[in-house]
Parts: structure tokens; sequence; C-alpha cells
């Protein structure tokens, strides 16, 4: 049923990204090698405004983590995290990253010529997607001396209460002091205003980009999006990242134009929730274009939209929009949203990809499946593997599972 | 003599094949370990089918189905085991039922309305437990052949528990059951409870409940603990292995659902 020939189309931009995220890798290395700049690792989704502003190079290793799952080379770290008592069930970039740096070896060397993961100064994180990542940037913490803060964010809310907010946005202004001893300048309002409107301008660029696969047929993929959101996620908030999207945006555009399709022949449209089996990320995607089928819209692709950093106070703008992202919400907010996603993009068929290290991003384990398949009317299924470790992921059920979802629909015997 | 309709399901332990007419009715099936050249295997039981219905024709059109679905040389087109097994049972049962398929490496549950039409579908997860191959673990741990089992747990007066989800876990359970002392036939009952506690884990089976595949083809006791765990009857169709097998014929046959003709 599927044809092996590529029914994938490549999008030309891709070159400006890559030149794009290498001079941030470049920077960080070289910042790593002099030490003339600081650097902050942060978690991908904030605070990574507030350290700008203070002049930090921001590192992200969930970026890192993407970057071993895709290459593969976590395979042969995760091992390494998991015998020195980072357990198996525990977020696998966290493991992967961990042996990473145990082994000496990151794909970044060969990619961008880099020495190898660049030093941080700080460490920041913040819970509102998960713990793990606390305990992960804690290892690095202990491993070299470096000072850590964070946010700790309430999870699986319902309303954002102000409560909720003044207490973020309390913890917010509390890492200013840290933040000024560190990296040696004092805290500027106006170059965070400056910073979050940038971010919040990538925001509206991203959104755009997704919104697009709206249109049938989508001129964009799930896994093109997968690759397409690095400055979304890494460059927010720097010139960089504001260049790159309307280059993105007018060739997606020149396609809808055109009538080009991002799969050839694209017949039926499914929504991916969860996060991406990086490993397998070409493959997948070579299967459902070769049904015919274009995944056009994802959760995890549309976390990167923070539209509260427009509102007037930036540090109300951070809070909220790291609050309100669908992973820190309850059951029945995540309910609604998906169903909204369904609607919005003409969705036939939703795949939930039960991750088993990220219990956080896999939102198939309390029935949720089944009550928006019975309230849509849109069939589901939920595929078993993991974000980076294949050792818990099959490819021929999951292969099967993806054909027999197609299988199902209207229309076909 | 008429045209032939083929349908191959090449699954992980064992190929099933099954030639139909063009009324869908069977003309007959072969059955081979599926070894590890799956097109040889897949010819080698078309030539005893075709023996079997006196020298049937080469058949018109092949579906292939199962893991090894891409690999037959002589199939048109490839259907999932999901679908084949679905039309199988539905071509023998025709009302809305919840298909059991325990096979060697996978089990799965289909829902199929009163249509014939899928509606859900799920698969268990990665891991052996309640498959085939659990089964032959035990056998291997007792010293006993797979064949053997079915004997035994229908002799046995208790049962042993095996509480593990896991494989390697329940096979330590049974090493300490054996220093114990219990008997042999509980052990191989529990394995079979230890089977149907697994699908029961992964759908509440409402309705007509049908069971297919190698496992319970071999060991009718399974199905037997599966209707006294649901309360209720658990149906079997005529030849349980060979439902997805019968399933990728009809499809070969174009008899999907919507052109099917009423049973007689
Ligand atoms: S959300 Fe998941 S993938 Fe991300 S850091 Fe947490 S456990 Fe890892």
């Amino acid at each position: 049923m599927s044809d092996k020939s590529s029914k994938i189309k490549a999008l030309q931009a891709t070159g400006l990204m890559r030149e794009l995220m290498g001079g941030h890798f470049r920077e960080l290395d070289e910042a790593a090698r002099t030490r003339d700049r600081k650097i902050a690792w942060c978690t991908s989704v904030g605070p990574a405004e507030l350290l700008r502003s203070f002049g930090f190079l921001v590192y992200f290793p969930e970026n890192h983590g993407a970057v071993l799952g895709s290459s593969r080379a976590a395979a042969d770290l995760i091992p390494l995290a998991n015998a020195r008592g980072y357990s198996p069930d525990i977020c696998s970039y966290l493991t992967s990253d961990i042996g990473s740096y145990l082994a000496g070896r990151t794909p970044l060397q060969k990619a961008f010529g880099m020495e190898g993961v660049p030093r941080p100064d700080i460490l920041v994180y913040n819970t509102n997607q998960c713990r793990d990542v606390q305990d992960w940037f804690a290892f690095y913490q202990r491993e070299w001396g470096v000072p850590m803060v964070g946010i700790d964010t309430q999870r699986s809310l319902g309303d954002l209460t102000s409560d909720h907010m003044d207490g973020l946005v309390a913890q917010h202004r509390a890492l200013i002091p840290v933040l000024e001893q560190v990296s040696g300048r004092k805290f500027d309002l106006d170059r965070l205003k400056e910073v979050v409107a940038s971010s919040y301008r990538c925001t509206q660029l991203w959104k755009r980009v997704l919104q697009l696969a709206a249109h049938r047929p989508s001129p964009l993929t799930f896994f093109d999006a997968t690759i397409q959101m690095g400055p979304a996620v890494v460059l927010r908030g720097t010139p960089e990242a504001e260049q790159y999207y309307p280059v993105l945006i007018a060739e997606l555009e020149a396609r809808i134009n055109a009538g080009e399709a991002a799969v050839a022949g694209e017949k039926h449209r499914f929504y991916w929730e969860g996060m991406p089996v990086w490993g397998k990320l070409r493959d997948h995607a070579e299967q459902f274009a070769g049904m015919g089928v274009c995944v056009v819209a994802s959760t995890y692709c549309n976390s990167w939209i923070f539209e509260p950093l427009g509102a007037s106070d930036p540090f109300e703008g951070m809070a909220r929009s790291y609050t309100e992202l669908f992973i820190v919400r309850s059951e029945a907010y995540k309910e609604a949203y998906l169903k909204r996603m369904i609607d919005l993009y003409a969705i036939d068929g939703v795949i939930y990809h039960d991750a088993k290290t990220c219990p956080n991003n896999s939102n198939c384990r309390y029935g949720l499946p089944k009550r928006l398949s019975d309230s849509t009317g849109v069939p589901y299924v939920t595929i078993n593997g993991d974000l980076n470790d294949l050792r818990l992921y099959s490819e021929e059920q999951t292969r099967t599972q993806f054909e027999a979802l197609v299988e199902q629909l209207p229309g076909r015997r | 003599m008429g045209a032939v309709y083929c349908g191959v399901d090449i699954g992980a332990s064992s190929t099933k094949l099954v030639l139909v007419g063009a009324d869908g009715r069977v003309m007959a099936r072969a059955m081979e370990p599926s070894g590890v050249d799956y097109a040889a295997t897949a010819r080698r039981c078309l030539e005893t089918a075709r023996q079997a219905a006196a020298g049937a024709a080469e058949p018109t059109a092949t579906v292939a189905t199962g893991y090894g679905r891409d690999n037959v040389d002589f199939a048109q087109e490839t259907r999932t085991e999901i679908h084949c097994h679905g039309l199988g049972c539905w071509h023998d049962l025709r009302q809305a039922m919840s298909i059991v398929d325990i096979g060697g490496q996978d089990n799965k549950v289909i829902h199929l309305d009163e249509n014939g039409r899928r509606r859900e579908f799920r698969m268990n997860r990665k891991c052996a437990a309640g498959t085939g191959a659990f089964l032959e673990e035990v056998a291997l741990r007792l010293a006993l052949q797979v064949g053997d089992l079915n004997a035994l747990a229908t002799m046995a007066t208790e049962s042993v528990s095996l509480g593990s989800f896991c494989t390697v876990f329940a096979k330590t359970e049974i090493l300490a059951h054996l220093r114990r002392g219990s008997p042999v036939q509980g052990i191989v009952r529990g394995a079979f409870e230890s089977v149907v506690a697994r699908i029961v884990e992964m759908d509440p089976l409402e309705g007509t409940v049908v069971a297919t595949g190698g496992v319970v083809a071999h060991n009718p006791m399974i199905v037997e603990i599966l209707a006294a765990k649901l309360g209720r009857p658990v149906v079997m169709p005529t030849a349980p292995q060979f439902t997805g097998a019968l399933g990728a014929a009809l499809t070969a046959a174009g008899l999907h659902e919507q052109t099917r003709p009423e049973p007689a």
C-alpha cells in the first residue's frame, strides 16, 4: 500500500535556516572557548527572554536532546547514563544528553566544528513541562559547580488565576539578583521589553507558518515543522529568528498559490499528538506520504506559540506564556484544545504517541483518545514508542498501526 | 473451473493461505511455519492449497497480510492484519463484534459495527506478555512442548497465579512455584489465565466476542477461561488461525462489506 519513491517535497528555505542555526552554535562555541560572553542553559519553554536581556547567550539542552535523537547517536549514549543510575524509564533527552557528556561526544562537533556542548555560567529551568528538566540540570550543577535557578510552575492547571500569575511573576522577578550577579550587568527593563517584543514577533511568524497547513492541500507537514521550528525554539528573541520565518512563509505561500502540496496527491489529513519519534522522522514522513497522508498539525509544534508575550508588562507576558501552554494544562483543557485543532485543520485521523519516557507529553493515558474520538467521530491510533530511546519502539507494530488507521477511513475498504 | 482468489497471511510464526472462489466460498487452506524465506514459504503454501483444491487455477488476484506482507512476490496488494481479521470474521458471523486475535508476537482487539465496519482497534504494548511467544517461553521453562499445554491446563485441579506483566518476571515466578512443588498442570493453567488477563486489560470487550489466531486454535482452554472471565460465551470462527488469510482472500475477490453477498 505504500509507494517507495519519495512523495515529499523539500523546502528551499532550510538552507538559510541551517546557516542561521550554525551561526548560533558557532557563537556559543566561541564564547565557551574565550569566556568573553556569558552562557546560560535554559529549558526550551522559558524563561529565555529574561536571560537574553542580561546579554547571556542561551543554549537549550532539549534541542541537543532532539539532535541526539534524530542523528540516532542516542542509542549508544542512553546506556551510559543508565549505567550511572539514571533509569531507562526517565526522560530519554536527559539520558541521551548525560550519556553524550559522559562519552565526550556530540553531533554538534561534526556539524558545527564545536568543541563540545558549551559549558554554562548558569543553569535556568522551568518545571512547567516536567520535573526531569530540574534533575537533568542538577547533574551539570554538581558536575561543574555552576549555579542553578528556576521557576517552579504548578501543573495540570485549568484556568490560570491571578494567584497563579502573581506567584509566577514573583518567581521571575526573584531571578533578577542572581542573574545580575552572574552576568555582571544590571537589570534593564527596556532591554527586556525589546527582547520580549522580538520573541512575540517570532511567535506570530511561527504561528503563521503552522496555520498555512490548514490549507488543502497543505504546503507543510508535521515532519517539516519539527525541523523548521528550530529558530522559534533556539533563536526567538533574536533578529535571526525574525529574519528566517518571512522567507519560509513566502515559500509556503508560493506553494499554496501554485497549488503545490507538501505530500503529492494529499488524500487524508492527520494530527500528531505527543513527541516525535526523532530517530524515525524520515521513515514516518515517507510512510505517510506513500499513503497519501499529510500529517498537517501537531500539539508539539504549536507549543512554541506564546501569544501573551504581547502583554504590556513583560513579566506578566513571560509568566503567562510559559504557563498557558498545553503541557501545563488540565485534561479538560487539552481535550477542548485538540477538538479545536481537529476542526481548524480538517483532521481525518489522530495519532497519539505514548512516549515511554515522557509521560507529560503522552496525552493518551487518561482515556482522552476515546473520549475525543467518540465526540468528534474522528478515528485515532495510539502507538507505543519514545522520543529518543528506540529500544522502546517497534517498527513493525507502528507501521501496521499507521496503515490500519488509513484503511479505517471512510471511503476505504 | 472458475476464478480463484488467494489470501496469504505471513505471521511471525506461521504462514497461512486461503483460496476462495468468486462467491467467497473457501476452496482450500494451507499452513507452514514462516521460516526465513517468506516468499518461498508463501509459494509452497499456494502449491499445497492448489493441490488440495483439486488443481485449482493460478489465482486471479492475491492479497498479502501479516508482518511479511511486503515479501509475497505474487501478491498484487497488501492489507494490514487488522483489516483482514476483521473481514474474515465478518464473513463468518455478520454481526457487530469485538475480535480478540492472539498471535505469536502480538495481540489485537478489533471492533466491528453491525455493518462490518471497523470502529476501533488496539494492539498490545511492546512486550511478549500474553502472546504466543509468552506460552513458548513457559513451555521451555517447564521442559514441555507447546502442543502439550492445552491438555495439561485441562487436567489442572487448581491454578497457580502468575501476577507479573513481564514475561521474564513470570518465568521467575514459575521457578518459585516449581521450588515450592506446585503441580505443572496448575502452572500451565496459571499461564493461560495470565494470557487472558493481558487481553482483558486491553479493552472492555463489549458485545459479541470472537477469538482468533493460532494460540486459541491450539489452546481452546484459553477461550474457555476468557469466556468464564467475561461471563458469557466467546465465539470461535470456523478456522480461527485462518481468519487473516481469509480476509485477504476476500479482499482479493473484491468482496468487501458493501458488495459481499448476503449469507445463504
Ligand atoms: S517534557 Fe518530556 S522530553 Fe521534555 S524534558 Fe520533560 S520528560 Fe524530557
